[in-house]
């Protein structure tokens, strides 16, 4: 049982921006894994929903002509882990599903709500990060298009108003073609856990060098984060064990890890710098290169 | 013979349909539900409390506090009733309370028409605090300014001090090193599937009915009679199917409340249901242990003398309190009896969760600092573990020093003779010399344990079994051991059959207990179960037997003495076994005969007045992440002595799972409280890191089968025993993989990474 004031089931996207307009007081759920654990726990603000859960206009996973991958907001871990497109174009993401809580979490659980949830451990962010993924939002005043970098506000804010709807993720093929990639969640179980720290790589080889690579964090900042420095130091460079051991001692700057009860910031610091070593690693393997 | 035989589980077709009825599928039309106001704070007093508002909230049928409760103390403890009063269990639980001993603590109680009401009620209420600083560390709660967590005790609870198989100080002097260390257990739960759930209502002025989902039905009606201040016999216990308990079930936790509602509303049906986050603050844990180990060893490595020194804290109530530090240390005292023990140990309240009775009761935190101390000793001799364990290990006939009476069976050599085989010990020691460097290492380890089944000499260990010939043949059995998941009632149905010489498919078994109807037994724990029920079902199926060929021989003429039962006939053993009446035949003449016969039954009460001791060990081969500061098992054993295995089956479930939350304290499970405020930050199923199915490796053991003299099918302790010795060998496969040693469990990833940067194997 639950403590809901009003529900009501959209129809269409359309159909729930109307819905938000009309109850100010409302927001959306989809699959509910992190909505109805709130309602129990009795948190203001979740007792007048507007479900979108299985609307189709968002559960497609598709290519536009000009190559870009689209992926609806509604489309649950699961969906991603099984896509053939998913897993032919970026198997980063149907790799980082796996990871997500337990079969019946990824059954329900929608990739949107992960990001839009807004919280720095969220297994979909880092790969998306990595991915230069663009979001497209629905509102009473038309479509937004918003880089996923400038979409996370702070822990837990995102920028997403109240009568929109995250509609769909997008991934321009200049973002994934030619690129290998690899996610390493971090956590104190292997099912069923929260990531204690999230890696996601993305690298692109040519003639043994670094042409390309993005490092993502998840719970190395209040917010998932790139490590714009590091990349930015590395691209270019020769494929070798200078290369791994630079950015291993690079990355530490790039990242903000706080002490909490469930880690100390020393404690993910190391893992954050392991896991640089060894995900980075992996995906120059996975490119063809070569580390010497 | 049923007896060793691998039968099915007489409730599993039950359980997977799910026809199986637990507490909670016991429905009464009008059922109430209740719902506690529990404290946010960890120590303190209550100033002020205003329920007004929840009282005239609608839907809310009463609200009681502090003020309405009976001012009667008492034991929650799941232990027999003590005639001795010196022994007995503290009483120190009132039903409400404005005393604040643990966050979470009770102070008052909604009943409602649902749950969403009693939310909405207990939201509506008020209350104001003083509050005290929370006494949460030994040194804080033995301070000498230190507030008294009961105004009525000191905060040591309980104490006690012996030595045994010799002078200590005497002892130590003949030892050639002498290892000291200090050795931390934390806290850890249960997690049993279904949290703790009960239901009363009254089928007359004066009768109380709670349906409850406990391990101890006789002692929770008792402790309900008790608190209550009413005579036991108004009050009916019903134990159904119960989804598991590892001890934490073996208290006194809803029973008393939901009685107390009932009877204040007019015996109108209450459910009082805990949630997971309740259930995990709010019930009993097992004990966080503080240990320094004194270890004094030959070179040869003979260990000759030991001192153990513990710290226990029992939370914010006593419950079973001292009864577990002091049974994991007497306990202890069989693995290695040749030697001179000492032991010193305390029991503090604290302002933590409550410890209680969990799987193995204190055994598990002892045998860790034993063991863990006995590896540091072996690698300061330079000798191998698991010869230093097969020298000092206990052998058939050695005196227990504790107990001063000799040992009745022991298979301990040979269970570490086979588990060293079983892991190609010898081979993997040598092929791991190789990778103790870089960033991954392995390493093997084993560790050993003793424990007793049941608690006599300390408590009573009484066991009643009823058995009744029905008019087809088959028997009913009922006892008062309570199946709780280890498979209890298949054991019982085991027996019968054997001693009765009938088919196994013949018997039924009465599986609820009814305080009402059921013999009287204490209840499940201790591993008790199998073997004082074991006892009795003997007793009864003897008599049973008897008194059916003592009727066949009035039937048939042939002296009783020359007759037998096998299978579904009596025979005459003079005469090549050949039948001489079907028991259906027999069993219908004694039903409706119009002269002679009458109903065919046994129904006695036993009391086993031994304890057997059983004995195992774990063989563990682990990889150690270094950076990562993770550690993979790779391959683990537990092989056990628990005397004749009833049911390879069933044995190999209650190892498995024995053995799976072992892995679990080891490597990830701890309560964490927070030392500044008492508060916990994990009481729910995503922090408190149980290991999934995905972290638990492929888990293999083995038995040795001794026959214990004193159990009638030659079985000892199974239940309990599987999860003490994981942690202590996963602990020295780690000391063995990296030579860091890491004296505190869990050695979860935070743990190692502290231990691994001590040690210089991590950049400062």
């Amino acid at each position: 049982m639950f403590p809901l004031k009003s529900y009501e089931k959209a129809e269409s996207v359309d159909h729930a921006i109307q819905l938000l307009q009309d109850n100010p007081e409302a927001r959306p759920i989809a699959g509910g894994t992190d909505v109805l654990i709130r309602l129990r726990d009795g948190k203001t603000g979740y007792d007048h929903l507007v479900d979108i859960h299985q609307l189709e206009a968002l559960r497609q996973i598709k290519t536009d002509e000009d190559g870009t991958l689209v992926i609806g907001s509604g489309v649950t871990f699961s969906m991603a882990m099984e896509s053939e497109l998913i897993r032919e174009i970026i198997p980063i993401l149907s790799t980082a599903s796996e990871t997500v809580g337990g079969p019946q979490v990824r059954n329900v659980a929608t990739i949107g709500g992960n990001i839009c949830n807004g919280v720095t451990s969220a297994d979909s962010a880092s790969p998306l990060m990595a991915l230069n993924t663009v979001l497209q939002l629905e509102g009473p005043r038309g479509t937004r298009l918003v880089p996923i970098a400038e979409f996370y506000l702070g822990p837990g804010k995102v920028d997403i108003g109240q009568q929109e709807i995250l509609v769909s993720f997008r991934i321009g093929e200049k973002d994934y073609k030619g690129y290998y990639g690899h996610y390493h969640k971090y956590a104190m179980r292997n099912a069923m856990d929260i990531a204690t720290i999230g890696c996601a790589a993305l690298c692109k080889i040519e003639a043994n060098q670094l042409t390309d690579l993005r490092l993502a964090y998840g719970v190395a900042a209040p917010v998932p984060i790139r490590c714009t420095n590091t990349e930015q130091a590395v691209i270019g460079k020769p494929v070798n064990r200078d290369l791994i051991r630079e950015i291993e001692s690079l990355v530490e700057k790039d990242v903000n890890p706080r002490t909490s009860w469930r880690a100390s910031k020393e404690f993910r610091l190391q893992i954050i710098s392991e896991l640089s070593n060894r995900v980075v690693t992996q995906v120059i393997e996975k490119a063809g290169g070569r580390i010497e | 013979m049923a007896v060793g035989d691998r039968v099915d589980r007489v409730d599993a077709i039950a359980k997977v349909t799910g026809k199986a009825r637990y507490t909670d599928d016991f429905f009464r039309p009008g059922t109430l539900v209740a719902k506690y106001l529990r404290s946010s704070i960890a120590h303190g007093r209550v100033t002020g409390l205003s329920v007004e508002k929840a009282r005239e909230l609608e839907g809310v049928e009463a609200v009681f506090t502090y003020e309405d409760v009976p001012p009667i103390k008492v034991a929650t403890a799941g232990h027999p009733y003590s005639l001795d009063p010196a022994h007995a269990d503290v009483a120190d639980k009132l039903l409400l309370t404005d005393r604040i001993k643990h966050l979470g603590d009770e102070i008052a109680i909604v009943v409602a028409e649902n749950e969403l009401i009693a939310d909405e009620a207990l939201a509506l209420v008020e209350v104001e605090y003083e509050e005290y600083p929370a006494l949460t560390t030994p040194e804080k709660i033995l301070a000498p300014d230190a507030r008294k967590i009961h105004e009525d005790s000191s905060n040591v609870v309980g104490e006690h001090q012996y030595e045994c198989g010799g002078k200590l100080d005497e002892a130590f002097e003949l030892a050639d090193l002498i290892h000291e260390e200090q050795y931390y257990t934390a806290m850890v739960q249960h997690v049993h599937l279904e949290n703790h759930t009960a239901l009363a209502y009254m089928d007359d002025l004066d009768h109380i009915v709670v349906i409850s989902s406990t391990q101890i039905p006789h002692i929770a009606r008792r402790v309900v009679g008790q608190a209550l201040g009413i005579p036991w016999g108004r009050v009916r216990v019903i134990k159904p199917y119960i989804g598991g308990g590892f001890g934490n079930k073996q208290d006194v936790i809803l029973e008393p409340m939901v009685a107390f509602l009932t009877s204040k509303l007019d015996g109108q049906p209450v459910r009082l249901t805990l949630s997971r986050e309740e259930c995990m603050l709010c019930t009993r844990n097992r004990h966080p242990m503080d240990f320094e180990v004194k270890l004094g060893m030959k070179e040869d490595g003979t260990a000759v003398a030991r001192m153990v020194d513990v710290i226990s804290m029992t939370g914010g109530y006593a419950s079973h309190g001292h009864s577990i530090v002091a049974a994991g240390g007497s306990k202890s005292c069989l693995l290695y009896p040749r030697m001179t023990i000492g032991y010193h140990a305390r029991t503090l309240y604290a302002n933590i969760p409550v410890g209680g009775a969990m799987r193995a009761y204190g055994s598990p935190q002892i045998t860790f600092a034993i063991e863990s101390a006995m590896d540091d000793a072996a690698r300061k001799l330079g000798v191998d573990p698991v010869e230093m364990r097969i020298k000092n290990a206990a052998r058939q006939g050695d005196i227990n020093p504790f107990s001063k009476l000799p040992i009745s069976s022991c298979g301990l050599v040979e269970c570490l003779e086979k588990g060293r085989s079983l892991i190609r010990w010898d081979e993997k020691r040598e092929d791991y010399r190789n990778h103790k460097s870089g960033k991954i290492r392995y390493g093997l380890g084993v560790a050993c344990f003793s424990y007793g089944t049941g608690t006599y000499p300390v408590c009573v260990e009484i066991a009643g079994a009823r058995i009744i010939l029905n008019q087809d043949g088959s028997i009913h059995v009922q006892t008062g051991a309570t199946e709780i998941g280890q498979g209890s009632d298949t054991a019982v149905a085991q027996m019968a059959a054997k001693t009765l010489g009938i088919p196994v498919e013949n018997v039924h078994i009465v599986s609820t207990q009814d305080t009402d109807v059921t013999p009287f037994d204490t209840g499940a724990y201790a591993s008790r179960q199998a073997y004082v029920v074991g006892n009795a079902v003997y007793k009864a199926a003897t008599e049973l037997k008897q008194k059916i060929l003592d009727y066949a021989a009035l039937l048939t003429g042939f002296p009783a003495a020359s007759l037998d039962l096998k299978g579904e006939s009596i025979v005459n053993i003079t005469d090549n076994n050949t039948s001489v009446i079907s028991l259906n035949d027999l069993a219908l003449s004694s039903y409706y005969d119009k002269e002679k016969g009458g109903q065919l039954t046994a129904d006695v009460s036993h009391k086993t007045t031994t304890n057997a001791p059983s004995f195992g060990c774990t063989f563990v081969d682990v990889a150690v992440d270094i950076p990562l500061c993770k550690v993979t098992i790779n391959e683990i054993y537990n092989i056990h002595d628990s005397g004749v295995i009833i049911n390879p089956v069933m044995a190999k479930g209650q190892v498995e799972g024995g053995m799976a939350m072992g892995i679990g304290a080891a490597l990830s499970e701890q309560v964490l409280i927070d030392q500044e405020t008492g508060r916990v930050h994990n009481n729910n199923m995503l922090d408190y890191k149980v290991p999934t199915f995905t972290d638990v490796p492929d888990i293999h053991h083995d038995f040795v089968e001794t026959v214990e003299p004193t159990a009638s099918y030659g079985n000892k302790s199974l239940g309990e025993p599987p999860i003490i010795s994981p942690p202590p060998a996963i602990r020295n496969a780690i000391l063995d993989a990296t030579g860091v040693a890491v004296n505190e469990l869990p050695m979860s990833p935070q743990v190692l990474f502290k231990a691994f940067k001590s040690h210089g194997l991590l950049k400062p």
